[in-house]
């Protein structure tokens, strides 16, 4: 338990707790990224490098901007701000509590927190190489169904988000009239 | 209080704030951020057992989050290719307003 822990905790908190109440949704969107960035952090300091570099370039780098799109896409920035939260909402912030209450109890009354005395030691190892090796080797088969499920995922993806047309329709003549011949 | 037990409690932590956000928010986007969180506490649980844990060398835990990143990416994409569409459709994001089915 160092201070470069506790620091990192607060801020991956903070920045939850703030995304998660914030009025504005770019506001919600910004501290998200906060919030991964601390969690990025957090991995570091366990010594996870390349998790945390993963979770910083997927994250930050991609998840929150596709959020923040999102959000400017569908004007989800022009809701009034009363009408953020459920009305029956504190129903599920009492829900959220009681799973928390639970959870905190299980850890601070499980025997597995206190069996493991190697967390004093220094953070194992975990060169890239190694990761790579075995990437390659134990685990390449979640490897090619990862593979299979990204591309599924993308042509899915762009198959919701795309504009459906009607068959038959004429393409849109381009509205800049330099560009027709 | 030792550090995997504090790392739980974090996640925890994280757990409950994903799922009071997925519960209470009434934009579709904030519930997936919610989602997104509460992944990431699993994620974070995976670490914790991995570092603190027996046999860190054989990179279960590490391999399990890197997995999960990627299964993440591919949520949030459908996700908000999800929201976008019925966006379209609906003209709200709001999943208070959506309440049918029916096209």
């Amino acid at each position: 338990m160092t201070v470069s822990f506790l620091i990192l905790a607060i801020l991956t908190l903070a920045g939850g707790i703030a995304a998660m109440t914030l009025r504005r949704l770019v506001h919600c969107a910004l501290a998200l990224a906060v919030s991964f960035a601390g969690l990025a952090a957090l991995y570091l300091n366990l010594g996870a490098d390349f998790a945390g570099l993963a979770q910083l370039l997927v994250y930050v780098g991609a998840i929150a901007i596709l959020i923040v799109f999102a959000i400017l896409l569908t004007r989800s920035g022009e809701t009034e701000l009363d009408k953020v939260f459920s009305p029956k909402g504190f129903i599920g912030a009492l829900l959220a509590l009681a799973v928390f209450a639970v959870l905190a109890w299980a850890v601070a009354s499980s025997s597995a927190t206190r069996l493991t005395a190697a967390g004093s030691g220094p953070a194992p190892s975990s060169p890239i190489r190694d990761i790579g090796f075995s990437l390659m080797q134990r685990y390449v088969l979640p490897l090619e169904v990862i593979a299979l499920m990204l591309t599924a995922a993308m042509i899915g993806a762009v198959i919701l988000a795309v504009r459906p047309t009607r068959a038959g329709d004429q393409p849109e003549t381009p509205r800049n009239p330099e560009l027709q011949p | 209080m030792t550090p995997l037990a504090g790392c739980l409690l974090v996640s925890s932590l994280l757990f409950a704030i994903g799922l009071a956000g997925a519960l209470t928010r009434r934009n579709a986007i904030l519930v997936l951020a919610g989602i997104e969180l509460m992944l990431n506490a699993a994620n974070l649980n995976f670490i914790a057992f991995w570092r603190f844990g027996p046999h860190p060398e054989f990179l279960t835990g590490l391999m399990f989050v890197i997995f999960s990143i990627a299964v993440a990416a591919a949520e949030a994409a459908v996700g908000l290719a999800l929201i976008l569409a019925i966006y379209r459709h609906a003209r709200t994001s709001d999943v208070s307003e959506i309440t049918e089915m029916k096209g």
